[in-house]
This record gives C-alpha cells, sequence and structure tokens, in this order.
C-alpha cells in the first residue's frame, strides 16, 4: 500500500506489503490478499514450518515465509521460477509419498494439496511413487480417517491440542517413517474423545478427515479450487 | 468375478470348431502356442488356430487381457467413493459402471427406488452413454469393414478414409458422438468420467440452458440415427448370404427387459430367450441374477465362462448385447425404433437372427431408441427440479444390473458396518460374450481359413467377427481398426507353420518363416 508508513512494510515481488509487529511475511501476506504457495500454515494456528511450500527468497537465503518475521524494507523473492520449480519439487515429492488417486478423491476441488500443484504448474509426478501402504480408519461412526493422503502438515494436531483440547492427534516416528497418530490405546478413532463438532474435524487440507456418506455430493466443477484458483481464494476452511 | 488375482488376467476362451468347448488337455498330435498376453485390457489380442495334418483348423483360441484389478482397488474403500472409482475401468462407457455401481450402492444405503428426478437424470445419462457408444463403433470403427469390404486395403480400412469417400457418414457419425457426450456432460458434469450419480440419487439436475441445447439438436440427430438404420438395412439387403452366414451360430440370449416385456437398457428384470426364441427364464429381478448364473473355471486361464446355471456350461452360454435386447424383449417403447425393430426381425422368419453381422442393425437400432428416448425425457420438468435424494435402512449388500452398450453389467457389492467395501464382484459385458466371440472366430476360420495361407485379408475377418461385438478388447478396435492381433498357425506336430502379427500402428509383420521359429523354439 502506497500510502503506508514505510516503516510498516516489506517488498514482495516488487510489492510494498504492509505488516503489524510479529508479523510473518505470509502471515501479513495473506492479510494484504496476495499468494504465496503454503499447505501447513493456517491464519488461525502458529506457524510449523514444515512443508516448506511457503519457502522464499531473501537475498541469498531460502526460508520459509509462515517462519519468517517481517521487517522493514526487507525484501523477498516468491513468484520466480526458480521458487516455482522448488515448490513444485516439493508437491511431487509429497505426491509420491502418499497414495493420492485426484480421480476418485472425495476431496478434489477442495484439496489444498491439488489446488496448489494446479497452482505451480504441476502436471505430473516426476519421481516413482512409493505406494506406501497405509490403513484407513473408519472406525469412527461418523468420521474418516484416509491416511492414504496425509501430508504430514501437523494442523489437525495443533487443533485438537489447540483448539479442542483433547490431543487426539500426535506425529510419530522420524525421517521418512514420519506418521499420524491417534492417541487411543487402540490406535483407532474410535477410541478416542473425537467428535465430528471438533475444530480437527474440519482443518485438514487435504482428504484425511472427512465427514462420513457425503462424498460427492457437491459436483465436482462446483467446488472451491474449481470455482477460483487457490491464488484467488480467501484464506481459511474450503 | 472376483478372484484371488487382482493383475492382470488372460481372458482366453477355447472352443473347437464342432461346437463343445475343447478338453483343457490338448488333442493329440496338436499344440497349443499361448504368448503371454500383455498387461492392459484394450488394445491386446491373440488368436490361435490349430490344424491337423489336412491343415483343416480344429480348434480356434481367443486370448483377451482383461484387467481385473478394481474389485481389490474397491476392497476396503468407503461405499460413496465407489461410483467415481469404479468408473475409471473404462474409458469408452463409464457412465454404464458409474450407474451400475450407484444401483448397487441405492440398496446398501435403502434408496429403493430412488426419487423420480434421480432415476429420470440416471436414465438420461445413460441413453446419452449408449448412443455415443455405438455411434463411436458403428461410424469410428465398423463402418469401414462395412462399407469398403473385408478385403479392402488396409490402408483404407479407417474413419479418414470414409471421410474421403462418405463425408456425410463420417460426419454425421462424429456428431452423433458428440451429441451423446453432450448429454452425458448434462447429467454427469464431465464427457468422460463425471461424478453426478451418487448413492441414493444424484447431485445435480438439468439446467435450463443445458436442456435448451439439447433440445435444439435432437432433429436433425434423429433423422441421422434412422438414416443409419437404413444404411444397415441395406448392406444386409445386398449381401444377405455374406451378412446371415458370416460368424453365425446359434445361442440363447440374455438381457434386462422391462416388467411390461419392453426393451430396457437401465433398469428391469433378466429374461433369457433359447435359439429358437423361446422363453428360458423371465421376470428374475436383478438382486437374484446371480443367483442364475455359475462361471466355468478352465486351469489355462483367470477368467471365467459365464452360463445359465440351470442349464449348465454346455447348453447355458449365451449371448448379451444389442443382438440380444432387441429380440429378447417384446417391443421397443419408441416408435421408430421399434418400427425398425420389425423389419429386423423379418430376417429371422420366426425365429431369432443370430448372425454375428446382425448385432450392428441392432445397434443402430438401440442408437434410434436412444435419441427418441432423449426427446421423451428432455420434455419432462422433473429433470430441472425436484428431490434428488432418497434413503432408507442401510443394508450390507447390494447389486446393480444395468445394460452398458455391450451387453449386461453386473455390480455387486457388500459393505461393512464401518462404511467399508467388503466385497466387490464385477461381471462385465464381454465376459458374457467370451464363449460368443470364440463361437464366431470358430465359424470364420472354418470358413475363410480352411488349410489356406494365412492372409492379412484372413486376419481381418477374424477382426471384423470380433469387433461385430464391440468387445472391451474394443479399445483395441477402437483405435481405428488397428487391433493388435496376432495369428498363429500350428501344424499337427506341434510346429508353428506360419504366424500374422499386426501392430498397434497398423502393421503387418510375419515375425519368422517356420524354420525360423522352429530354431527359436
Amino acid at each position: 500500500m502506497s500510502s503506508a508508513d514505510a516503516a510498516d512494510v516489506f517488498h514482495l515481488d516488487g510489492h510494498d506489503v504492509p505488516f503489524v509487529t510479529g508479523e510473518t511475511v505470509l502471515a501479513a501476506t495473506s492479510r494484504a490478499g496476495r499468494y504465496i504457495p503454503h499447505l501447513c500454515w493456517h491464519p488461525e494456528f502458529a506457524p510449523h514450518g514444515s512443508c516448506r511450500v511457503c519457502t522464499v527468497r531473501v537475498g541469498a537465503r531460502l526460508v520459509p515465509a509462515c517462519t519468517l518475521p517481517a521487517t522493514t524494507g526487507l525484501v523477498v523473492e516468491s513468484d520466480t521460477d526458480e521458487l516455482l520449480h522448488l515448490r513444485k519439487r516439493l508437491l511431487q515429492l509429497l505426491f509420491v509419498e502418499g497414495n493420492h488417486f485426484c480421480p476418485s478423491c472425495e476431496k478434489s476441488g477442495d484439496c489444498q494439496l491439488q489446488a496448489t500443484a494446479y497452482a505451480m504448474g504441476m502436471t505430473g509426478p516426476h519421481f516413482e511413487e512409493f505406494y506406501p501402504a497405509r490403513p484407513v480408519d473408519a472406525s469412527h461412526p461418523e468420521i474418516l480417517l484416509d491416511l492414504n493422503r496425509c501430508i504430514l502438515c501437523s494442523l489437525c494436531v495443533r487443533a485438537s491440542r489447540e483448539v479442542d483440547g483433547k490431543s487426539v492427534f500426535a506425529l510419530g516416528g522420524h525421517g521418512i517413517d514420519t506418521h499420524l497418530l491417534i492417541d487411543s490405546p487402540s490406535g483407532r478413532l474410535v477410541d478416542t474423545d473425537f467428535a465430528p463438532t471438533d475444530r480437527a474435524a474440519s482443518i485438514c487440507p487435504v482428504g484425511v478427515i472427512l465427514p462420513k456418506r457425503r462424498g460427492f455430493a457437491v459436483p465436482i466443477g462446483e467446488r472451491r479450487f474449481d470455482r477460483q484458483p487457490i491464488s484467488a481464494t480467501e484464506e481459511g476452511d474450503p | 468375478m472376483a478372484g484371488r488375482h487382482t493383475w492382470a488376467m488372460v481372458s482366453s476362451a477355447m472352443t473347437d470348431l464342432a461346437g463343445s468347448p475343447a478338453s483343457d488337455a490338448l488333442p493329440a498330435g496338436l499344440r497349443r502356442v499361448a504368448i503371454d498376453p500383455l498387461s492392459r485390457v484394450e488394445g491386446h489380442g491373440k488368436v490361435t488356430l490349430l490344424v491337423d495334418e489336412h491343415n483343416r483348423v480344429q480348434q480356434a483360441r481367443l486370448h483377451i487381457v482383461e484387467f481385473r484389478g478394481f474389485e481389490k482397488f474397491i476392497e476396503g474403500r468407503p461405499y460413496w467413493e465407489v461410483p467415481v472409482m469404479v468408473q475409471r475401468l473404462c474409458g469408452i462407457c463409464p457412465v454404464s459402471h458409474h450407474l451400475a455401481a450407484s444401483k448397487a450402492l441405492d440398496h446398501v444405503v435403502g434408496a429403493v427406488p430412488v426419487t423420480r428426478s434421480a432415476t429420470l437424470l440416471r436414465r438420461l445419462m445413460h441413453y446419452g452413454q449408449v448412443l455415443q457408444s455405438h455411434a463411436t463403433h458403428f461410424f469410428h470403427l465398423a463402418s469401414p469393414d462395412l462399407l469398403f469390404g473385408f478385403d479392402a486395403e488396409a490402408s483404407r480400412r479407417n474413419i479418414m478414409a470414409v471421410a474421403e469417400t462418405s463425408p456425410d457418414i463420417a460426419r454425421r457419425g462424429v456428431l452423433l458422438r458428440k451429441f451423446g457426450q453432450e448429454v452425458i456432460r448434462a447429467t454427469a458434469g464431465k464427457r468422460v468420467h463425471g461424478t453426478g450419480s451418487v448413492p441414493g440419487g444424484m447431485n445435480r439436475h438439468l439446467s435450463r440452458e443445458d436442456r435448451a441445447l439439447l433440445h435444439e439438436g435432437l432433429p436433425a440427430m434423429i433423422d441421422w440415427a434412422e438414416e443409419a438404420v437404413d444404411l444397415v438395412a441395406r448392406l444386409h439387403a445386398e449381401q444377405p448370404g455374406l451378412y446371415t452366414r458370416f460368424a453365425s451360430f446359434r445361442s440363447n440370449l440374455l438381457s434386462l427387459v422391462g416388467v411390461d416385456g419392453s426393451l430396457e437398457l437401465y433398469d428391469g428384470v433378466i429374461r433369457a430367450r433359447d435359439a429358437a426364441g423361446c422363453i428360458l427364464l423371465d421376470g428374475v429381478s436383478d438382486q437374484a441374477c446371480l443367483e442364475l448364473l455359475e462361471e466355468e473355471v478352465k486351469p489355462w486361464t483367470y477368467l471365467k465362462f459365464p452360463y445359465l446355471k440351470s442349464l449348465g456350461p454346455e447348453q447355458g452360454w449365451y449371448r448379451v448385447g444389442p443382438l440380444a435386447r432387441i429380440q429378447n424383449c417384446d417391443f421397443i417403447g419408441s416408435p421408430r425404433a421399434e418400427a425398425r425393430r420389425q423389419a429386423f426381425l423379418a430376417l429371422g422368419q420366426g425365429e431369432p437372427v443370430h448372425a454375428s453381422l446382425a448385432y450392428h442393425w441392432a445397434r443402430m437400432i438401440e442408437l434410434l431408441h436412444c435419441l427418441e428416448m432423449i426427446a421423451t425425457l428432455l420434455a419432462d420438468p422433473a429433470l430441472l427440479a425436484g428431490d434428488l435424494m432418497a434413503g432408507g435402512e442401510r443394508q450390507r449388500a447390494g447389486t446393480g444390473v444395468i445394460e452398458a452398450p455391450r451387453g449386461t453389467l453386473i455390480h455387486h457389492y457388500e459393505v461393512g458396518d464401518d462404511d467399508l467395501v467388503t466385497r466387490c464382484n464385477l461381471i462385465v459385458s464381454t465376459t458374457h460374450n467370451n464363449r460368443a466371440m470364440n463361437e464366431a472366430v470358430c465359424a470364420v476360420a472354418r470358413e475363410y481359413l480352411d488349410g489356406q495361407t494365412l492372409t492379412d485379408g484372413l486376419l481381418n475377418y477374424i477382426e471384423v467377427a470380433i469387433r461385430a461385438y464391440d468387445p472391451c478388447l474394443s479399445c483395441a478396435t477402437h483405435a481405428l481398426g488397428r487391433m493388435p492381433l496376432e495369428l498363429t498357425l500350428i501344424g499337427p506336430a506341434g510346429a508353428v507353420l506360419d504366424r500374422l502379427r499386426r501392430s498397434a500402428e497398423g502393421r503387418i509383420e510375419r515375425p519368422g518363416t517356420a524354420l525360423e521359429l522352429e530354431r527359436a523354439r
């Protein structure tokens, strides 16, 4: 904003972006209606910095915009061929590490991973698929948990802990073996106090945590990211 | 049907020329050469002929590769995902799978019947599917054989040559297919692999804009469809000997019919007739259809051979698809198609028509019927408004039967209390016609090979016979007459005497001489 105080502005791809003290580059950018691709960041939660899709360049450094504090006069590059390529590779890694079959996925059109991949011009997996054996937990009467699609963003972990006060979810394991855990003796969702009204039930950016029996009630073509690209979509839940 | 094998399975039928299935053990002095099938459904076929010391064909086998992994993929998936997932089984008639799965799962969610609006929208979608598939098959794939002759130069046996010599026919074929695709788009959301139908109903109405668009195009389409029926009738009239005799054999006929005996493509009861046209069974609920059928297992193939349980494997096999449907029903509920059905039936002189090439004629009568039904449906306001979803008491299993373009399609699902599919069983049209296609190959081999050196012409005669059934090896035949096909001639001592191969690019190759092949073996 040209009228903003110079002390409250950083520069993103040649545009001035206002910020308030303590804000990150991604939060301020999002608030200003501009788009830096991201997956594990959500405006309601503290940054996690794990997916790296929001990586931007500041001088010689590549840093995640979700954890980068905005400072006066900071020069940030985001919309460059280099970063688009890097983000596309990160997305392709996420796709091949899980089992993402968009053609029959009920989240298609509402999926942040799919929409971001479209935005980055991803047309194929590039890498060989892992085809991991991941379970589907359908034990809960109202909620389906399809771990094939998990990208380990931890939003459900944070939502359950910080908003719902339940800690139903956690990330376990290390490195490539990192996976989503359910906090119950059986490891099944039905044996937790998880409820469909929990914040964690509606936070998943991909198709892991879904209400049962909804499926394709909303036609493909009429969904959130069918109507407009993710870069033009208001921040928040689908 | 569901088996323990989850990957590519060989569909291989074996029939001897006496008309009965050959034993699994090869007859003395004959030898079978098996070539491992490629792992895709469409696009690959193999015909193996066994000959005696007089070069007479004793046995013929059609090998088709069918990819049946879907029955396994779907197990463990939530049921509401199935109608969208399972249609990926096919790019030619996905709507049929989409709707067969939806119909089966309507039972699971207790939505029987679904609402009137949902029923009409699904019917409209399905008429669009059958229309586009039939138009694709006849105009794009079969018409070059029928217009230019089976012996025509290979370079002419394609839609481009039809476009050069008969531009109106080619153009109408393209536009009829396009119209069918538009009907699908308007009801399912996409021309291919849409998502309109869901367990319990539909998720969208027809828009007024789409109704107007479709309505505008209809009169010309109906006229063209009538002319297409007349074209096939004329071809039969011009060469009655060829069209009646070519790949002709007697068989039972099976299909859905309406409860009033009418031609029915979307929902009805099971009826079967014997080769003389007498009713074998009738009025059987689609939920009981799996009880009617048994499947024969051969040790040399994963694919089973369906037959009517009451008659056994030798007497109980049957044909499905357009030829069966228009003769199994008592009448067609749309007047123009019914008039042409009557003309068709006259060909049989009181008995069912059994000629394989008559499939084309029957297919065009159905194409006309689809357009007439689309016209009727478009006038119904329930397409534009009204309840789309129904529901009821949850059930554990359901069967969906539909008449896909190629014949009766059966989906059966069992669903656990956790909403995940525990069992999936699909019997597709091509499987029903497996035995019949082998009979057709035998008939052609008997009449046209007769100990002669294999030629490109023979190869195409066999392809013409297979193509009449529009099998779902048909994406091969759907490659503009370039079905990869291999023909092997084996002598009584087991020596490979001759072999011809048509590549996917349409090249005819003779892989090696008998001596070279012998050395290779």
